[in-house]
């Protein structure tokens, strides 16, 4: 009798893997489909709009030729100044708006965080209107449009500093204390303690703010005004998918796709296990 | 309303159970409003009391202070300076005389224009060395306006700084007469690097924070009391000027909006009311849907847990616009899944997945599921990691199937630690402009709200409506910035609300 219950609770266990395999079997086509086909799509030659068969008749590398000669390659140069310079700068603001959240208990801290609680509540493209003016007055659009975008990007980061600072309260503060006994001032304890632990954070803060301009759109659209020359890639491309351009472009875009998401992923797949790290520490910190 | 006590709770039946739980959620809103309103008030009279000691305290130390600390009321640091503080003194000083400067030579100006937001327009005035009409830009309202709003913050800093110089004085006064030493100028700047050093660390990210969204925002506010749009740019065809409250007027009148359509009042409920919608949905189909894939990869027995894993972790790397443009295309009428079901014959017409509006609309939730369910898988993952196994172990002994543990266990302790998470999800998503924009732009039209500023379609939402508002042909910027304003009372509704909420609730998710 025992024996028989264990036996049915087993094939049971078994029935609901196998079902579970399946679901994930389709779960992971579903999910990896649409790349798979822009990846094919980019190597079609016999036609650039979209047809219903996703295996190229013919392939070639007739698009990426077309991409080069095209002004991507320029878009392509302007996200990537942007995506390094904000990896640089979007870092090291939020860390230092972050870590002194996190650690330091200061009359106007309260005030601050409930502060930019409301702020943050206020949608951002309203500041949209009045940025492009400044910037268009200060002569960062069009053409220019990269360091106004890179100034903008990085001024407001500090926003955003709730992950990390998720990530700091962990670290225990009875290691500060230790240091301060000891004779530390709080900016060695920052250096000497507190950075060597911060691995993962910083380096999923530099992840997110690198990979942050690739997906930019509406802005950088704001800020370029249909000057080609400082596009970043999402708007260059975006222009290719319009009624007009899609019937020439289409296949283009799909060649565009694979150089703008290859070397990301293999960057993000490399750093995956702090991105990870950060996103599930954030969100159960709140 | 009748309050049950833990053990008269546990006895009820799950009816009951579910109508207590539903009228004191709903009992709880007003209460939660009511709070935020007596808490404003608070704070209003906080205020008042604190500028009356804060005014108080002023004239106390003038009339106590002896001349180095009088002369401080006028010449700021003046106090520091002469007690050996040279370098607060000198900043202090410096602060001063910038502002001086600062006001004679433009602060003054643009607040004098500040109420009237400029009185000359561009002007045509007869060229004699050309011999034709040039046209000659006077007053710029839009500068009048942003750098009236800055010299404002700059007052407002101007003071809060004169109030600190005038306490230092008294607390160095005080230091004085008790016989001890003031700090030198080392120590201040030791200070900065040791118990000051948060300040230090805030100050970059502050500013930025300041000038570029504080800033703006303030600005955006109160273009909603103007009438700035495009054909009144304030500078080089119409000057733009306050209307008081017209244009909240407008988004809210019952009567028709621009030629004939619509009311503006109706196109905004309908867009807030998708929004809404829209939001709920995509924030719990994600969620319960991403927790589910993560169990499954979860499950003890399943191989190959990082494959599955990295699988989908994959398509957060890809950016969103590439990933959203090529779906996007794919559901298009003339896009690979209509023409590929054409050509098997399976259907004759072109499915409307961008045509019509609950087609748009089921679509653009179904892909978000697709965007959205890594993130959560994700995030979930670690949670559910967390979970104490014995608290299965005992479950299971008690003889509860999968799905029991599931309600009395997983349930409750994911809603309880992702509580914020899936507010500040909500609100995210209300915002959502990308999965929008780049899927329909907000397609497919809706005709009965073309009378609105910008062309309004049925899956647009407030922020991407208030990007066409923006980009349409009229600009009506004022226009856009009240849908902002809308928005911004909106979110803060609810957060007010389920912030107020939300203990109870997980009070009651304990005991169950």
């Amino acid at each position: 009798m025992e024996n028989k219950r264990h036996m049915g609770l087993r094939t049971l266990n078994r029935v609901s893997n196998t079902a579970i395999y399946v679901l994930l079997i389709i779960i992971s086509i579903v999910w990896l489909i649409p790349f798979i086909f822009i990846v094919l799509q980019s190597f079609r030659v016999e036609s650039t709009y979209q047809v219903g068969y996703v295996i190229p008749h013919q392939w070639g590398w007739d698009n990426y030729i077309k991409l080069w000669n095209s002004d991507f390659k320029r878009w392509y140069l302007n996200t990537f100044i942007i995506a390094l310079a904000a990896a640089v700068f979007v870092t090291v603001i939020q860390l230092c708006m972050s870590y002194t959240l996190s650690r330091f208990r200061f009359k106007l801290r309260g005030p601050l965080m409930r502060f930019m609680l409301i702020l943050g509540m206020f949608p951002g493209m309203l500041t949209m209107i009045i940025l492009y003016r400044v910037l268009s007055d200060l002569g960062l659009t069009q053409a220019n449009a990269v360091p106004g975008l890179i100034l903008v990007s990085v001024a407001s980061s500090g926003m955003g500093y709730y992950v990390s600072k998720g990530f700091f309260d962990t670290i225990p503060k009875s290691l500060d204390e230790a240091a301060r006994v000891d004779g530390a001032t709080r900016a060695q304890v920052l250096y000497k303690i507190i950075l060597p632990l911060s691995k993962p954070i910083v380096i999923y803060t530099i992840l997110t703010a690198f990979m942050g301009p690739w997906g930019d759109y509406v802005f950088a659209r704001y800020v370029a005004m249909g000057t080609s020359a400082g596009y970043n890639v999402a708007v260059g491309m975006y222009s290719w998918l319009t009624n007009d351009q899609i019937a020439r472009m289409y296949t283009t875009f799909c060649a565009g796709g694979v150089i703008v998401a290859v070397p990301v992923t293999i960057l993000f797949l490399c750093l995956q296990k702090y991105y990870v790290e950060g996103v599930t520490g954030g969100a159960v910190k709140g | 309303m009748k309050q049950y006590s833990d053990l008269e709770y546990l006895r009820l039946s799950k009816g009951q159970k579910f109508t207590y739980k539903l009228t004191s959620l709903l009992a709880a809103i007003p209460r939660g409003i009511g709070r935020f309103f007596a808490n404003i008030g608070k704070g209003i009279k906080n205020g008042v009391v604190g500028l009356g000691s804060e005014l108080k305290d002023i004239g106390a130390t003038f009339a106590h202070g002896d001349w180095k600390t009088k002369t401080s009321y006028l010449v700021m640091g003046f106090g520091n300076l002469a007690r050996g503080q040279i370098l607060r003194g000198l900043l202090f000083l410096l602060f001063e005389v910038v502002f001086i400067v600062y006001m004679i030579f433009g602060g003054a100006h643009w607040m004098s224009m500040l109420p009237s937001l400029g009185k000359v327009g561009p002007t045509s005035e007869y060229n004699a060395v050309l011999d034709t009409y040039t046209t000659v830009y006077n007053d710029n309202s839009f500068k009048i306006l942003l750098y009236g709003v800055l010299t404002i913050f700059f007052i407002i800093a101007f003071i809060y700084t004169w109030r600190v110089n005038v306490k230092q004085n008294k607390i160095m006064e005080q230091i004085l007469k008790s016989g001890k030493k003031l700090k030198a100028d080392k120590d201040d700047l030791r200070s900065m690097v040791d118990e000051n050093f948060h300040a230090t660390l805030l100050a970059l990210p502050m500013t930025g924070i300041l000038v570029f969204t504080v800033l703006p925002i303030v600005f955006m506010i109160l273009v909603a009391f103007t009438n700035y749009d495009g054909s009144h740019n304030g500078y080089s065809n119409n000057l733009f000027t306050w209307v008081g409250l017209t244009n909240f007027n407008t988004m809210l009148s019952w009567t028709g909006g621009t030629g004939g359509g619509q009311s503006y009042s109706a196109t905004f409920g309908e867009i807030l009311a998708w929004t809404l919608i829209w939001a709920f949905l995509a924030t719990f189909t994600n969620y319960f849907l991403g927790m589910g894939v993560a169990m499954m990869i979860n499950k003890k027995g399943i191989r190959l847990k990082k494959v599955w894993r990295t699988i989908l972790v994959m398509t957060i790397a890809i950016p969103q616009f590439i990933s959203l443009l090529y779906v996007s295309k794919m559901f298009a009428r003339n896009g690979l899944i209509n023409l590929s079901l054409m050509d098997l014959g399976w259907i004759k017409q072109p499915l409307p997945f961008w045509e019509d509006a609950t087609w748009a609309r089921v679509t653009v939730v179904l892909i978000n599921i697709w965007i959205g369910i890594p993130h959560l898988m994700l995030i979930t993952t670690g949670i559910l990691m967390n979970i104490p196994a014995d608290l299965y172990e005992s479950a299971r002994i008690d003889g509860a199937n999968a799905w029991q543990q599931y309600r009395k266990i997983t349930l409750p302790y994911m809603l309880f630690i992702t509580g914020p998470y899936l507010l500040t999800s909500f609100t995210g998503n209300m915002n959502n402009f990308n999965v929008i924009y780049l899927l329909t732009g907000g397609a497919p039209t809706n005709p009965a709200a073309s009378g609105a500023a910008g062309s309004v379609g049925y899956t647009d939402l407030l922020i991407t409506w208030l990007f066409k508002i923006t980009t349409g042909a009229d600009s009506q910027y004022y226009l856009a910035s009240v849908v902002g304003i809308m928005v911004f009372v909106v979110v803060a509704f609810i957060s007010l609300v389920v912030y107020n909420v939300l203990p109870s609730i997980k009070n009651e998710e304990d005991y169950q």
